[in-house]
């Protein structure tokens, strides 16, 4: 089960990917290097499914979309979070990787705690503790665009708008 | 209804009478901008998208900065691949590596107009606020949709008010009013909001000073940062303005969630202490710690009278023995008045290493990188863990003249003590 990483307010995208890393180009790359500068052991160890939990201004800082392509590359599987930076947010949705704003979640979970994230009905479950959050769910044209695993094959499936 | 300038920048963009605070607008967009570090995934996911030609190339700049000239291989190869791609598009826009920070040639470049919706693919395109468009940045996908086909959803943000009081005192900045209000407000003080600078103390500040301001409003999480067009607004303008430009103003009884004055007649030099660009405090008190390196450029603080102000400071003094200063104009047009006006000439003489007009040392992955342990001064506007370098060393964000003060130093140095 996916098992939550719990990080401090203000996360930044240089935390989660540092600008010495941008040059690169393969997400697996991006990836072995996410979170490297505030916590050195996370991409080793994140599992594939694994949550982050964040506190207040989630993604703060830059606007490069490297930083949601690492994390989805190390292997996370949402994001939640007390609120989110808006480039950030923007560029997650961008790429199929779910943020979640929760008021509240980040003080009900501890590192490798258990946990399950119901997209449709905004639900974020602390099966260790066993409380349940309840998160404002997405509207249906961003679930779509997750499901889709981001906005180019979202679009591409409904018919990109073609130019010459 | 009244309306504030952000509203009716938007309202225009995207062919409403009005619009009100968290509304969805699909808004044309005038002016898209992209760099070489966020261009590429653009340009990939544009190529995905099955679109070979952006909307319109009057409206697309490229510009070369991040990494100018390249330091790898593989930026080099990207900047090759976005040469051919401003070729193909035939964009007539471009800036190659030798031009400098994109925040600074499209504000030169006469792009950002009062009135305008101007989308950069970096956050820090806020600053092209300073000239009264509202000016934003977005991710690369975002961009790319752009490209496909000029527009893009907004949400329409709430506005806030700072009201800017008083002259500063000598040796004092803009750079100083920024850090004060964002150490009051802190990092996510103004998120997804559009924050106005207004009142006679920004009516003093030149167009570079209200950049500087501008630049740092996405540091409190703001959307845009503007600055009401003015006298001083048209006067840069003159020569440079790419068309014709319809000057917007908000309505005296616009709508505001949150108005703050400051009176920044007593204000004192600013520092943001490591690791947060809220944790601001007076220099006076963190005086007498140690640099290695001290940075002087970057969109936030690297014009003309940025550099003047410097080499005033430090009035033939040199740079204190065993620390690195580093300077890099933010444009090209800069460097060359820097030269002119022997400001190069009175850095070098000083010790300084001047650079190439780019982005440098601001963001660890180009020149001036810290090693563990070391302490750098700059004039950049993020000093967040590891941002220039190694996560163990320590950036103290400042204004020119407290960067400079702290050079010939070779420690924080109030520069009203030098």
């Amino acid at each position: 089960m996916a098992r939550a990483w719990v990080f401090e307010d203000d996360v930044s995208t240089d935390d989660i990917i540092a600008g010495r890393y941008l040059i690169k180009h393969d997400p697996r790359e991006l990836g072995i290097h996410a979170m490297e500068n505030i916590n050195p052991i996370f991409a080793k160890r994140v599992k594939r499914g694994d949550v982050i939990i964040g506190g207040k201004n989630f993604g703060c800082g830059s606007s490069r979309e490297q930083a949601p392509i690492a994390l989805k590359a190390a292997g996370v599987s949402a994001v939640v979070a007390e609120s989110f930076a808006r480039i950030f947010y923007r560029n997650s949705i961008n790429q199929g990787l779910p943020v979640i704003t929760c008021p509240g979640v980040r003080s009900g979970f501890k590192n490798m705690h258990k946990v399950k994230v119901d997209l449709k009905r905004g639900t974020i479950h602390n099966v260790t503790t066993g409380k349940v959050f309840k998160a404002e769910p997405f509207p249906d044209f961003i679930l779509g665009i997750l499901r889709a695993g981001g906005l180019i094959p979202y679009l591409k499936r409904r018919g990109a708008p073609r130019r010459r | 209804m009244p309306m504030t300038i952000a509203e009716k920048i938007l309202a225009r963009a995207s062919g409403r009478k009005r619009v009100s605070p968290g509304e969805i607008v699909e808004a044309k967009v005038d002016v898209a901008m992209a760099h070489d570090l966020t261009a590429p995934l653009a340009i990939e996911a544009l190529h995905k998208m099955g679109v070979k030609r952006v909307w319109d190339p009057s409206k697309v700049v490229i510009v070369l900065d991040h990494q100018a000239p390249p330091t790898t291989i593989e930026m080099a190869k990207d900047h090759a691949m976005l040469r051919k791609f401003v070729a193909e598009n035939r964009i007539p826009n471009f800036y190659d590596v030798h031009e400098g920070i994109c925040h600074q040639v499209v504000p030169e470049g006469g792009f950002a107009l009062p009135g305008r919706l101007v989308v950069g693919a970096d956050s820090h395109s806020c600053t092209y606020g300073a000239l009264g468009c509202f000016a934003t940045g977005v991710g690369s996908t975002d961009m790319a949709a752009i490209f496909a086909t000029g527009k893009l959803w907004f949400r329409v943000p709430e506005s806030m008010l700072f009201k800017i009081k008083g002259r500063l005192r000598n040796r004092v900045a803009p750079k100083d009013i920024i850090l004060k209000i964002i150490g009051d407000v802190g990092v996510d003080g103004a998120t997804y909001r559009a924050v106005e600078f207004a009142g006679d103390g920004v009516r003093h500040l030149t167009v570079a000073g209200r950049m500087t301001v501008c630049n740092m409003g996405v540091e409190m999480g703001a959307k845009t940062a503007i600055v009401p067009p003015d006298e001083q607004t048209k006067l840069y303008l003159k020569g440079r303005a790419r068309g014709k430009y319809k000057e917007v103003c908000s309505d005296s009884d616009a709508g505001y969630v949150d108005e703050r004055t400051y009176d920044v007649s007593n204000l004192e030099p600013q520092v943001a202490c490591p690791h947060r660009v809220d944790n601001v405090r007076p220099v006076r008190e963190v005086q007498g710690i140690e640099v290695d390196q001290a940075f002087l450029g970057s969109c936030t603080n690297g014009r003309l009278e940025d550099l003047i102000e410097a080499v005033e400071v430090m009035n033939g003094k040199k740079v204190a023995k065993g620390v690195r200063m580093i300077v890099s104009p933010a444009s090209r047009e800069v460097y060359m008045d820097a030269l002119n006006a022997g400001v190069l000439q009175r850095l070098v003489k000083a010790g300084a290493i001047v650079e190439s007009p780019a982005c440098a040392a601001c963001m660890g992955c180009h020149v001036g990188v810290l090693g563990p342990g070391e302490v750098s001064i700059s004039s950049s506007n993020r000093n967040f863990k590891g941002r220039q370098g190694s996560p163990e060393g320590k950036i103290y964000l400042a204004s020119p003249a407290t960067v400079a003060a702290s050079a010939v130093m070779g420690k924080i140095t109030d520069p009203r003590d030098v």
